[in-house]
């Protein structure tokens, strides 16, 4: 069987496990809705400040539900890695010839699809609420297209977590930091009208600052390289570094096994 | 309060108080989570004190800071709640609601556990602010006034929690558990003054009872009491209505005891 065969089967199992579990599909749609709406109504006064780069704060804010779903993303697939793992599927899969980058990204597809799928319904629900792209409508193709690479990158933390640790409540127990980090990003304001000196600096720092001000850029702003490739390359780079160290992991624990 | 009810209680929680000092990990979240929001919200929006028309005398900590402080409350009710469908998933609470000679005590116990987890943190919270350089420009008696309100609304958040868990007795019923009371605090004036607020969300605010006790809390912090009455009344409406809630609750479980 070719690796890409393998691939789709253990990938065909991931996303049909996942989406049979409506309490893991529910979470990744409504939360960032919720956190929109809330944030575009409550911060729609910071517009008002002077030189506030949108004054439909709805413009601004809507980038912020792709990553929360690319962080959830992590989790649900960090998740059932760790489940499999737990049960003892993946050594079951481990004595197949199945390749380890196959079993990897195929058991982390579920959570990686729900991301996908909670992008389109962000990006449906961001229109029809009146958000304008600057870049048209091809930067809102491309905007889907960088929420889902990040998405598949954000994957590869819930993998190398599962393989790390082979227990699924560790993996969930790694969310609240997640969470932290993205509430300690540029996602409520541009780094520019943040006072607090501390909070500026690790807002600067903070890999989700990227993410979040390259898929900003595309709807205000315009087509802009300075924050469009930042962007891609942290999320090149997550998905590089995860995926190794879950390889590395599972290659370990095969020899343990 | 008759002395069989009073021993339940005790017993109740003493017992959540041990497993708690026992077990930090239990106490970690409570604290972590409103921290969190302090540092982001007071930290990373305190631009937002510049908007036009935003006033408020003890500056945005502050400001931030009340809210916080009543989430932190009423998240002590919630994992109070959790602590109740755990007991129940191991059979605890069953064993509990055979052998007390009062159940009434049961869920008082469970009150004053989630009041004590939630005087640890709130004590924790406020050290931390005032370390911060939080301005308070209100009398020892209005900071009083804070901690009774954000008590009665922990009070009504464990109340809720405790009458879903002897409902549906399982630890999935956990989100169930806190998105009405997340969704209930987030639907107050969060970011800024009610004045401030404009469309479907000053709508929501406006009919919203958290909006009456956060303001009067904030109130309170600046020294400028507004909405006061109509504060303890809602807080201690919600109270009374979450007890009835919870003891009928409990009286439904007994009978599937008995």
């Amino acid at each position: 069987m070719s690796s890409a065969s393998q691939l789709a089967l253990i990938s065909r199992r991931s996303v049909s496990r996942t989406f049979r579990q409506p309490v893991l599909v529910v979470p990744v749609i409504l939360f960032p809705l919720i956190l929109l709406a809330v944030n575009a109504a409550g911060l729609a006064s910071v517009t008002e400040l002077p030189g506030f780069p949108t004054d439909r704060y709805i413009n601004f804010a809507i980038v912020v539900c792709f990553v929360q779903g690319a962080l959830f993303a992590a989790i649900t697939a960090g998740t059932e890695l760790a489940s499999d793992i737990q049960s003892g599927f993946a050594d079951r899969l481990a004595l197949t010839p199945a390749r380890r980058w196959a079993v990897l990204a195929g058991a982390t597809a579920g959570g990686a699809s729900i991301a996908v799928f909670g992008s389109v319904i962000y990006l449906a629900i961001g229109v029809i609420f009146g958000v304008q792209f600057d870049t048209g409508a091809l930067g809102a193709l491309v905007l889907l297209a960088l929420a889902i690479y990040t998405a598949l990158a954000f994957a590869g933390i819930g993998a190398w977590l599962a393989v790390a640790t082979g227990s699924p409540q560790a993996v969930q127990g790694v969310f609240p930091l997640l969470f932290v980090l993205l509430f300690l990003s540029t996602m409520n304001l541009p780094l520019d009208f943040i006072q607090k000196q501390w909070f500026r600096t690790i807002a600067e720092w903070n890999p989700l600052s990227y993410l979040i001000d390259g898929m900003r850029g595309l709807v205000i702003g315009g087509w802009d390289a300075a924050t469009l490739l930042p962007a891609i390359a942290v999320a090149t780079a997550i998905m590089f570094i995860t995926f190794a160290g879950a390889a590395r992991s599972l290659r370990r624990r095969v020899q343990r096994t | 309060m008759s002395g069989s009810t009073w021993s339940v209680a005790m017993a109740v929680l003493r017992r959540v108080m041990i497993q708690t000092f026992k077990n930090p990990a239990i106490i970690i979240p409570s604290l972590a989570f409103p921290l969190v929001f302090l540092v982001a919200f007071a930290g990373g929006l305190s631009t937002v004190a510049d908007v036009p028309g935003f006033s408020f005398k003890g500056g945005y900590t502050a400001f931030q800071f009340v809210f916080v402080f009543l989430q932190m409350a009423a998240f002590g009710g919630i994992f109070t709640g959790y602590r109740i469908a755990e007991d129940y998933e191991s059979g605890f609470v069953r064993r509990l609601l055979i052998a007390a000679p009062r159940s009434r005590g049961i869920i008082i116990g469970f009150v004053l556990s989630g009041l004590a987890r939630f005087a640890l943190t709130g004590v924790l919270l406020w050290a931390i602010a005032l370390l911060a350089g939080m301005t308070v420009l209100g009398s020892p008696l209005q900071i009083a006034a804070i901690w009774l309100l954000a008590a009665l609304l922990c009070i009504a958040s464990t109340l809720w929690v405790a009458g879903l868990a002897f409902r549906f007795q399982s630890v999935d019923i956990g989100s169930f558990m806190q998105t009405p009371i997340f969704v209930l605090l987030f639907l107050a004036p969060v970011y800024v003054p009610l004045a401030l607020l404009t469309g479907w969300l000053k709508i929501a605010a406006s009919a919203n009872p958290i909006t009456a006790i956060l303001d009067a809390s904030r109130g309170f912090i600046s020294g400028e009491q507004t909405k006061v009455a109509l504060a303890f009344g809602l807080a201690a409406l919600l109270t009374l209505l979450m007890a009835l809630w919870a003891a009928l609750q409990l009286r439904r479980a007994q009978r599937g005891v008995a």
